[in-house]
């Protein structure tokens, strides 16, 4: 008799949603010639100066393992970053953590943070894996939808009335992918007296704080009272578009930055030496490209933005990040069948809102991290495409 | 730099209607801003670049020319930079400090026409007394442009 191998696995992973995204993403993988804007990160390469220092580093034997919380010099620079843009101090001995990515950082803290049935807060639409990871570490994910009228933003009302078991932990992402939406330094603070009200712990995942471009990004923890009841969660992959590098950072209170610490050298030792060097020198010398990049994103945000709504797809005006969360209901379709068909009659690529939560159903998300003659050309096949 | 000479100077083909929509002005306004850059010479003509490296018929000739020259009264340099710059040949012409004093690019359709062109024109030239030519091999990048075929888009197609 064959052996059933289900029998062995754990029941929690075959409870996650097995991601119905997936078809339709091996569809976008199979096909030749598209237009893509279904990419969630950067078209630009890490800056050479970055490049060329993790080189250096290799070429002078830099191929070992640092300390589990990363090298200090990293962790130094980190501080130095956060004392200047946010007026936040962090000790890089004791409050700072490099980890493998923001996704690793995330995890860290959920499961650092976490009993069994704990209940997260996460706003959606919101990036995939917050709800999982939640789930994995035994805790109770609570979506809080959001809605397109108020841009996406959190319902202070809806979070004051959560009913049953008390919430833990309120996960923020701001400016957010997939909805570009972030906040003021105003309404910040109107949440945080929520949050001390309710007496949660926040994780902010801010990777996209450098990609701000209204009003200069606020983080959560320098506002009053918040920085100890917050952990700060960045990296390197967006701003500096040094995704493959998989370098991210936690800077938070002590216990937890201790606590996590402790999962992290058991599963993963240390994030890899030779980003940790290139991060050091993009946090060092980066921020004329950093700033190159952001003026690009946002005339293409501007661009892009300005064609959706020309061509009837209302699309709310996204603050950050590198993408435009336009609403389809106006063609009848739902987010899925739009995406499919816009892939087969036009060949552009677009996620489903859906992927990003229940509230993500009528909308699709368009990174506009490519080229200004891809946007122009997707932006004419979207509009053949409807008026068909 | 105001943005839209930016944005021209990286692509000259974007319409005054598209460059309004990248920067959130009205297009009436952007069509004055380029007409007025163009009245003042801030903008002096819209090109195309070449990767000529590509152009296998291409038997183009450049050389860099480091010109020594004796200033002259009133005048200083810009007097004899002027009567160099003028040769259809001299394709750029830089005041430099240093070990010399003007930085002259040619080009010609070969060889001997650039020599020609520093040994009877550009040396014989009243207050020119010294020229060291290099020739130029091979180009990697010019002008923030660098050299090569399309590169595929290294990124997978879709992720979140």
């Amino acid at each position: 008799m064959k052996n059933d191998l289900n029998q062995y696995l754990n029941k929690q992973v075959q409870a996650l949603p097995p991601s119905g995204i997936r078809a339709f993403f091996e569809l976008v993988i199979g096909m030749k010639d598209i237009i893509s804007l279904g990419v969630g990160e950067p078209d630009f390469d890490t800056p050479w100066a970055i490049r060329e220092s993790a080189i250096y580093s290799i070429e002078h034997g830099h191929t070992t393992y640092t300390s589990n919380k990363g090298l200090l010099q990293l962790r130094n620079e980190i501080a130095k970053y956060l004392r200047g843009k946010f007026k936040l101090d962090y000790d890089p001995e004791n409050e700072i953590l490099i980890t493998v990515g923001v996704s690793e950082a995330m995890d860290l803290a959920v499961r650092a943070l976490l009993n069994p049935r704990d209940t997260v807060l996460i706003p959606e639409p919101c990036y995939v894996s917050y709800s999982p990871i939640v789930s994995l570490a035994g805790g109770n994910p609570q979506y809080l939808s959001t809605r397109k009228e108020e841009k996406f933003k959190l319902r202070l009302q809806d979070l004051e009335k959560i009913k049953g078991a008390k919430p833990k932990v309120l996960i923020l992402n701001y400016p957010s992918n997939p909805t570009g939406t972030s906040y003021s330094k105003k309404e910040l603070e109107a949440i945080a007296k929520t949050i001390h009200k309710m007496n949660l712990f926040v994780i902010s995942d801010e990777i996209y704080s450098d990609l701000s471009y209204e009003t200069p990004h606020t983080a959560f923890a320098s506002l009053p009272q918040m920085k100890d009841r917050t952990l700060l969660v960045n990296g390197f992959s967006k701003g500096y578009a040094m995704t493959g590098w998989r370098i991210g950072y936690a800077a938070g209170p002590r216990p937890l930055l201790d606590a996590m610490t402790k999962i992290h050298q058991y599963t993963i030792m240390c994030a890899p030496i030779m980003g940790q060097w290139a991060a050091c020198e993009a946090l060092k010398n980066g921020e004329t490209a950093i700033s190159n990049m952001r003026k690009e994103y946002e005339r293409r945000r501007n661009f892009i933005v300005d064609g959706l709504n020309k061509i009837g797809l209302e699309c709310h005006h996204p603050e950050g990040a590198f993408y435009a969360f336009p609403s389809i209901q106006k063609t009848g379709m739902d987010s899925m069948n739009f995406a499919k068909k816009l892939l087969e009659k036009e060949k552009v690529a677009v996620v489903p809102g859906t992927a990003f939560g229940p509230s993500g159903e009528g909308f699709v998300r368009l990174s506009y991290a490519t080229g200004m003659d891809k946007i122009k050309e997707a932006l004419l096949r979207m509009r053949r495409f409807i008026k068909s | 730099m105001d943005p839209i000479l930016e944005i021209l100077e990286k692509d000259a083909r974007l319409k005054p209607e598209e460059i309004a929509k990248m920067v959130k002005r009205n297009v009436v306004e952007i069509k004055k801003l380029i007409q007025k850059y163009e009245k003042e010479r801030v903008i002096l003509r819209y090109k195309t670049v070449l990767n000529k490296e590509l152009l296998r018929n291409s038997s183009e000739v450049r050389a860099l020319i480091e010109v020594k020259v004796t200033p002259q009264r009133d005048v200083g340099f810009d007097a004899i930079a002027t009567r160099i710059y003028q040769f259809p040949e001299v394709r750029s012409c830089y005041l430099m400090s240093g070990g010399y004093d003007l930085l002259v690019t040619v080009e010609g359709k070969d060889l001997q026409s650039v020599a020609s062109f520093v040994s009877e024109k550009l040396s014989t030239l009243e207050n020119v007394h010294g020229t060291v030519t290099h020739f130029l091999l091979k180009k990697y990048k010019e002008d923030g442009d660098i050299l090569r075929s399309r590169e595929e888009d290294k990124r997978i197609a879709i992720s979140f």
